[in-house]
């Protein structure tokens, strides 16, 4: 064996992640989850609609947390199970003109098979090179959208415009709220799954292969199957928050899922803490907030100041939003203590 | 000389007096966005990203607004230029323009850039009727008042160069075989469909050959080798820069010369004609509606010259062979003018009746005799091209001005 595989094989893909630490207390859960139901109540409709969007892109970052925290595989192809979810749910839309509410698990359905499928000759695979073959998907799915043969549905480079939906049963919400408390429902759920995921029987097969492959493997768990299964939620989550994605901007064209989304999302996923759960709605709010900041400061150089602040984060911060509430945690224990 | 002077500065005065009067009598109206002192326009463009290059329009919309407001403004208010960067990207295109509109509170947003950012962004502003206007992109679907109401283009559409194309070529050659090649999306689909409505009934007689490609291909020339073998003796070449500079190169590898009619998008003498080769591109043709910041023929020109002393003034060390920068100069004068129209009435429904009611506006980059118009059902201001040729380095214009108004769907 040559040094240069024994390093790739040798590097630990994530650093092993207990299980209780994936999530919050309830405490600090109720705090949060107050906090989005309240705010919205008191804000204008442009802050709604970036908050729904925090939601959508948290639920995304989730997706691959639960892929590269939970089962340690990497995926710089989120942006393609993304985009096949927006489309799913915008082609149903506005071609067969279903409810946008329906759409969702198919849109979740549809990926989950499409991330399964994926999965399998991505078993073959590990580390930096899994990283490379689903970067490769993430790279083709734009111009797979543009094709000719799709272009009926798909409405080629021009995209397909969605209609939002009003709030029903008459409520006196606008579109925005509606829609945001839509897509705080539907993320609280599949949040509440995907922690009682990881919790599980199928849970722990995940993190028994990201620790270890072959002593999962002898105890029993069927290595190949579990990680084409992690594949298989990754994208069926990711799917569903493309859907909403899709109904939130009312617009989907092969433009908006390019690597560059694929590698926000990774991004989101590190900066609130691989392995985390909670933390993929502060690394959300990182996405989407930080480059406007950084916009802020220099329009010309946006580009290198988000890189400036993304590497303070990195550097201060190694592991994240979930490093910062650590710290908290132990600062408030000592507050007690006194 | 002098006298000329007095007269212009008495009548100055006077309109400036009139002017003042009228206005002390006019009621003023604002919509969200306008007051006494201010008139708040947003606008998206990509600094960043794919289609970066772009971003040197909105600098220079963002610098003549600054001249317009060092000059004391539009009717006595400032203009302030919000600009935001969507990085060609539609849900980030959709995220600015909601910011503009429910934070910024502009009163329209100008000259946003892109086909796809636009269709995004469209419906949106529709319905909460803000004007997108001036929007960036050649397609032809903005030019659509009764489904849109709140938007209009500003360039020429790419079906109506097309259809000046055809109209040459039914005019200097009309027993021509052409043979089209076009980039398979909206944009070479564009001028498909425009030049076959030029040509009408003589469209299925005179096309002998229509070939796409797809701009992932690295290279076309198994396409042209296809469309050689067909013999057509006119080459209609519907695609973008670099493409347009490998379909120039092999024809001439080739040793076949047919006469080659480029987009407009793709007449760029740095981009493609100098990397194609001086000697292969000379005779090939294209249409033009702005004048070329880097020709000396306009050194002379007092328009140009306003330009050029803009730019070393607000924009020093600019790249004048950049088309941005004649492009976006364009655009804001153009808006500099509704504004200046709309008076003390700065209502959103003023600001589109206005840029619905342009006669023979003139920006000062335009090419002698190009003009735009506007009305209640035409929202395709530019809608006039001229037929030039290259020759030696650069591009000669002959011909008269021609327009190929596309009537809206």
């Amino acid at each position: 064996m040559s040094a240069a595989e024994e390093i790739v094989t040798e590097a630990p893909a994530v650093e092993a992640v207990p299980k209780r630490a994936m999530t919050l207390g309830y405490g600090t859960s109720l705090v949060v989850l107050a906090a989005l139901i309240l705010i919205p109540l008191f804000v204008k409709n442009f802050i709604i609609f970036q908050m729904t969007m925090l939601l959508i892109y948290a639920l995304a970052v989730m997706a691959l947390n639960i892929l590269t925290g939970g089962s340690g595989q990497f995926s710089l192809g989120q942006s393609a199970f993304y985009a096949v979810g927006a489309y799913t749910s915008a082609i149903l839309m506005e071609h067969a003109g279903m409810n946008y509410a329906l759409t969702l698990p198919i849109a979740g359905i549809v990926c989950f098979g499409f991330g399964f499928l994926f999965g399998q000759p991505a078993l073959r695979l590990s580390g930096v090179y899994l990283a490379l073959a689903t970067f490769a998907l993430a790279t083709a799915m734009p111009q797979l959208l543009k094709l000719g043969y799709f272009e009926h549905w798909t409405g080629g480079v021009q995209g397909l415009v969605v209609t939002k939906p009003d709030a029903p049963f008459g409520l006196p919400m606008s579109q925005d709220m509606w829609l945001y408390y839509f897509t705080l429902a539907v993320s609280i759920g599949i949040y509440l799954a995907s922690v009682n995921l990881l919790r599980s029987r199928s849970g722990r097969a995940f993190m028994a292969i990201r620790d270890n492959e072959i002593a999962a493997s002898a105890m029993g768990v069927d290595v190949a199957l579990y990680k084409t299964l992690a594949f298989g939620v990754s994208a069926g989550i990711t799917g569903v928050a493309g859907g909403l994605g899709a109904i939130a901007v009312q617009f989907v064209a092969p433009d908006g899922y390019t690597i560059q989304l694929a590698i926000s999302l990774f991004l989101g996923m590190v900066v609130g803490g691989v392995g985390w759960l909670p933390g993929s709605i502060v690394g959300s709010a990182f996405i989407i907030f930080v480059p406007n900041i950084a916009e802020g400061i220099s329009k010309g150089l946006s580009g290198a100041v988000f890189g400036v602040l993304l590497f303070l984060v990195i550097f201060l911060v190694p592991h994240g939003a979930r490093q910062i509430a650590i710290i908290a945690q132990q600062l408030a224990a000592k507050f007690k203590k006194n | 000389m002098r006298s000329t002077v007095r007269i212009a500065a008495i009548s100055a005065a006077i309109v400036a007096v009139a002017a003042t009067s009228t206005a002390a009598f006019a009621q003023k109206k604002y919509d969200t966005g306008a007051s006494d002192t201010e008139i708040k326009v947003g606008n998206i463009i990509p600094y960043s990203g794919p289609a970066s290059a772009y971003g040197v329009i909105g600098k220079t919309e963002e610098a003549y607004f600054k001249m317009i407001n060092d000059r004391g403004g539009i009717n006595g208010r400032k203009v302030n230029f919000v600009s935001y960067d969507d990085a060609y990207s539609p849900p980030k295109a959709v995220e600015q323009v909601r910011k503009l509109v429910e934070s910024d509170e502009v009163l329209l947003v100008f000259n946003p850039l892109g086909t796809p950012s636009n269709t995004a962004i469209q419906k949106y502003l529709n319905s909460k009727k803000i004007p997108q206007l001036f929007v960036a992109t050649g397609a032809t679907k903005w030019n659509d008042p009764k489904n849109f109401p709140w938007t209009m283009g500003w360039q020429p559409s790419y079906q109506s160069e097309a259809q000046i194309y055809a109209k040459w070529l039914m005019k200097e050659k009309p027993d021509a075989k052409v043979a089209i090649l076009y980039q398979n999306d909206d944009f070479g689909k564009d001028y498909l469909k425009g030049t076959k409505d030029g040509f009408g009934a003589k469209a299925a007689s005179s096309i002998i050959m229509e070939e796409s490609y797809e701009i992932s291909e690295p290279s076309i020339d198994s396409h042209i080798v296809k469309i050689k073998a067909a013999n057509p003796d006119v080459l209609l070449i519907y695609t973008t820069p670099k493409f347009g500079a490998q379909t120039i190169k092999k024809t001439a590898e080739l040793g076949w010369k047919p006469l080659q009619i480029i987009t407009n998008v793709s007449a760029s003498v740095g981009s493609v004609m100098q990397p194609a080769g001086f000697d292969n591109a000379q005779g090939v043709l294209s249409a033009a509606y702005a004048k070329d910041g880097a020709d000396p023929q306009w050194a002379n020109d007092p328009n140009m010259k306003k330009w050029a002393e803009f730019l070393d003034k607000y924009m020093p060390g600019a790249d004048k062979t950049d088309g941005g920068y004649v492009y976006g100069y364009g655009a804001a004068q153009t808006l500099a003018k509704v504004l200046e129209m709309c008076g003390d009435d700065l209502t959103r429904a003023n600001v589109m009746k206005q840029a619905a009611s342009l006669k023979d506006f003139t920006p000062d980059t335009l090419l002698p005799g190009v003009k735009i118009n506007t009305s209640a059902t035409d929202f395709a201001p530019i809608a006039q091209l001229q037929m030039q040729r290259f020759k030696g380095q650069k591009w000669e214009l002959f011909g008269d001005i021609i327009s190929g108004d596309v009537p809206s769907e």
